[in-house]
């Protein structure tokens, strides 16, 4: 099985599991309250990095290339409040823009 | 089924963007549909898919996808008592619960309804995994994606997630915190490992907690 194969099924297996957790696994408890402040967190902090590798990361350098001007025509269409699909054109577009022109 | 008919083009237009984007991580067409067929989370979707496009190997694509999608544990605890029904059936209602069912349906309150959220879950699914269909197939009729600033994309895609999960001053420090966190490490350590260690963050939350 490839990896991409592996990844798949595992990353969907795991969300099976996650989501079950309270319909499935729980009835009228709750877990406790610093802990899930804590995993409220895990989105805002995994996503910045997501952020800084896509638009930052080549390998283990960083560089400052054709991806930020992506990533700002992104946040243009995110501060109009586009919708998410248009900022991924929007993104795309700016990208290859400064390709074509470099 | 009102509340839920406008979600339709928006989860099919962003399974499109997915399904086009999972070409660069080498997901063919069937992977990328039974992807979103059984993880049905963007996030984590584009988390995995980028980390493995970015030579990471599967155990870090998988951490980051499982890391973003952590929140439904909570958040399957929150509505655990509006489920009825054999272990099977609470099973399978429990795959629609998502970001959007849940806000929807009232989620973190006590009138939570659960047959809003299973119209909404259904409808956002049928558009998530229909939209990434068509967005894998386009992909494989034009060929090599990356020529089209999908790099770019996916980078605009993570900071608009991204900026809707800035509410307040915590997740804003979080937020911080987890890009100087990658940005430090991505010299040092392999691809991959800088996005799962920036889950480290969440302690900027200890003190407040």
């Amino acid at each position: 099985m490839s990896p991409a194969w592996v990844a798949v099924l595992a990353v969907g297996a795991g969300t099976f599991a996650l989501k079950a957790v309270g319909p499935v696994g729980v009835s009228g408890r709750r877990l406790p309250e610093r802990l899930e402040s804590l995993l409220e967190l895990l989105a805002p902090a995994i996503l910045a990095a997501l952020v800084v590798t896509e638009t930052f990361g080549d390998g283990r350098a960083l560089s400052l290339d054709a991806r930020l001007l992506g990533v700002a025509f992104g946040l243009v269409a995110v501060v109009l409040r586009a919708p998410l699909w248009a900022v991924v054109l929007a993104g795309a577009c700016g990208t290859a823009l400064f390709r074509l022109v470099s | 089924m009102r509340v839920a008919a406008p979600l339709f083009p928006a989860a099919a237009a962003l399974g499109a963007s997915f399904g086009v984007l999972a070409r660069t991580a080498h997901l063919d067409a069937v992977a990328a549909v039974v992807m979103s067929a059984t993880t049905f989370a963007g996030s984590a979707q584009v988390a995995a898919v980028s980390v493995l496009g970015g030579g990471g190997g599967v155990a870090a694509a998988v951490a980051a996808a499982l890391l973003l999608n952590a929140r439904y544990a909570p958040i399957g605890i929150s509505v655990a008592q509006s489920f009825r029904g054999g272990l099977v059936k609470r099973f399978a209602q429990a795959q629609l619960v998502v970001d959007e069912s849940w806000a929807l349906a009232g989620g973190g309150s006590s009138r939570f309804d659960r047959r809003t959220m299973l119209g909404v879950g259904a409808t956002l699914w049928v558009g998530w995994v229909g939209g990434t269909a068509a967005g894998a197939l386009a992909g494989e009729v034009v060929g090599d994606p990356s020529g089209f600033g999908l790099d770019g994309a996916f980078a605009a895609l993570f900071l608009a997630l991204l900026v809707a999960q800035l509410t307040d001053r915590t997740r804003i420090a979080a937020a911080l915190a987890g890009a100087a966190i990658s940005a430090l490490l991505i010299p040092v350590a392999p691809a991959g490992v800088p996005i799962v260690a920036a889950s480290v963050a969440v302690l900027v939350g200890w003190r407040r907690a």
